[in-house]
């Protein structure tokens, strides 16, 4: 069943018009574009992708594209501050578009949102792990990557459970002590998020 | 009304006691001798005289006790209280409509006193006297919800609307049952109820973000909600599970009628008139299940309604552990016969 707090990923839509595009793409989300993009779509001479590769290899397919720009970021976090950086100066008429996994796409709707710009109006498709991002209820600490419930918080140690209920605010998922009740009990970890 | 205020705590030695003119006034949320999720509005409107619904912002003999627990709680954990910066307007609309029916009901109890914006508060039980411009933050000692929420019983959200959904952008929440504030503060209606079960299915939501988006101004609107609470913690948020948690597992038998706590919200929703946000306070009530005994009809229902409460409800509401603990209690209480409608103790 859907989780309601959970954004919605409607999947890449490359016919909305627009005279910029702007794209985010992390490890495998690069796939969202490139299944979908004709290497003579119009769109592509007024589009920029930036690509964080995080162990995917796509940067040779997205150069064949020839946008008008195109940019490979060694890292997300670097993807980011660029994509900061253009949202600055950005026009209206400017499209965004993010994919990768639920983390990536959350941290990129954040800085937007920085930029005042809508998380509905951002074209999204989710790719990859489907690993989540939990803060801790309890120290608020945040733990990335996270495969399997219960698991161990990083920074205050409690044994935690993956409520499935997520905050775009703090792009994460809420993690609750699961031995609260009877603190002898540890269950066992089950992998839900590969 | 001559109210007279207990020294209790709601941790630690837990001295938190009703009067016998507490538990007559308890709002019970009980109507009827079986319950379902309902959406089970109706118009906050002056109720009888000695219960909780006479004024429409009760205070009761535990007050000054319970403005002393918050006090702790926001010591330890200040995340509790957050606004977001768009509803400095929504601050003051909240502080405003607060002091004002403080100030009508309970006369003796608290006085504001305006001249334009010019206000003075007088708030005699926790020794309060202050003078501020309305409008100017930099002449209270907090931000305007803060401040008055210090000074008031229960919990508060105040949410903003706009795009066809209420935000939940602004709250004081210190005595939850087992919801962050910090985790749904800028969440939309749907997105901070997504953990609670059958109700989306049953369309609960929709109607009431219906009708709560339909609130008009001098026309508040309550409902009741419910759980159980071992202990008689004020404090049952997720923050703190790993430090309560294990006391749901300390009740007995023996123990149980003066351990284990109904915990009744009375949840109302005013329109603020500036900012045009909803001020919801949801303020809870605790009652022994020996103190809930000394009303026969309450005791009775009790032993139906938590017999064929749905699996799901009773894990959501977290009292799965001990509900048959309770269903035993009350037993002897159900003497078979027709209850008298309606919620009254008698």
């Amino acid at each position: 069943m859907a989780i309601k707090s959970r954004p919605i990923y409607n999947g890449f839509d490359l016919e909305m018009p627009a005279q910029r595009h702007i794209f985010v793409l992390e490890g495998e989300g690069a796939l969202a574009l490139l299944e979908k993009v004709n290497p003579s779509h119009p769109m592509l001479g007024q589009s920029e992708i930036l690509y964080s590769p995080v162990g995917s290899s796509h940067e040779q397919a997205i150069v064949k594209l020839n946008a008008a720009n195109f940019f490979t970021a060694p890292s997300s976090e670097i993807l980011l501050n660029r994509f900061a950086a253009i949202l600055s100066t950005a026009t209206m008429s400017t499209r965004l578009y993010a994919a990768g996994t639920e983390g990536f796409i959350g941290a990129a709707v954040n800085v937007a949102a920085r930029y005042g710009v809508k998380s509905a109006s951002i074209v999204k498709e989710h790719r990859g792990s489907l690993r989540r991002r939990v803060q801790c209820v309890h120290c608020k600490g945040f733990n990335s990557d996270i495969t399997a419930s219960p698991f161990h918080c990083e920074h205050c140690k409690l044994y935690l459970f993956v409520r499935d209920h997520f905050s775009t605010r703090l792009n994460a998922f809420q993690g609750v002590c699961v031995n609260a009740e009877e603190p002898h009990l540890f269950p066992e970890p089950v992998e839900l998020y590969q | 009304m001559d109210l007279k205020f207990t020294t209790e705590t709601y941790r630690d030695d837990f001295s938190f006691r009703n009067s016998p003119e507490a538990i007559r006034r308890y709002p019970f949320p009980f109507h009827a001798d079986s319950y379902m999720y309902a959406i089970n509005m109706e118009d906050h409107v002056a109720g009888k005289p000695g219960t909780a619904y006479e004024h429409p912002i009760d205070v009761d003999e535990h007050y000054i006790s319970e403005m002393a627990d918050r006090a702790l709680v926001l010591k330890e954990d200040p995340l509790r209280c957050q606004a977001l910066s768009h509803m400095m307007t929504a601050q003051w609309d909240t502080l405003e409509l607060l002091m004002i029916h403080q100030s009508i009901a309970y006369p003796d109890l608290f006085t504001l006193e305006r001249d334009k914006d010019k206000c003075h508060w007088i708030n005699r039980p926790l020794g309060i006297d202050d003078k501020f411009i309305f409008g100017d933050r930099s002449t209270l000692p907090y931000e305007p919800m803060e401040y008055i929420m210090r000074q008031s019983q229960g919990d508060f959200c105040i949410v903003d609307q706009r795009d066809n959904s209420l935000w939940m952008d602004a709250g004081m929440v210190t005595c939850q049952a087992d919801w962050s504030l910090d985790f749904d503060i800028g969440m939309s209606f749907m997105e901070w109820h997504a953990p609670v079960p059958m109700a989306h299915e049953l369309g609960i939501f929709d109607r009431a973000l219906k009708f709560l988006m339909n609130v008009q101004q001098g026309r508040p609107a309550r409902r009741l909600n419910w759980t159980m609470t071992v202990n008689p913690r004020l404090d049952t948020s997720p923050e703190n599970y790993h430090k309560w948690g294990s006391e749901k597992t300390t009740v007995t038998k023996e123990n149980i009628g003066a351990k284990l706590h109904l915990r009744c919200e009375l949840q109302s929703f005013w329109r603020l008139p500036r900012s045009n946000a909803l001020l919801f306070p949801i303020r809870q009530y605790l009652i022994s299940l020996n103190d809930i005994a000394t009303i026969p009809k309450w005791a009775c229902r009790m032993h139906r309604v938590l017999k064929t409460i749905p699996d799901p409800l009773a894990e959501y509401k977290g009292f799965s552990r001990n509900r048959q603990l309770a269903i035993d209690f009350f037993a002897p209480f159900d003497n078979g016969q027709e209850t008298t409608k309606g919620a009254d103790p008698e």
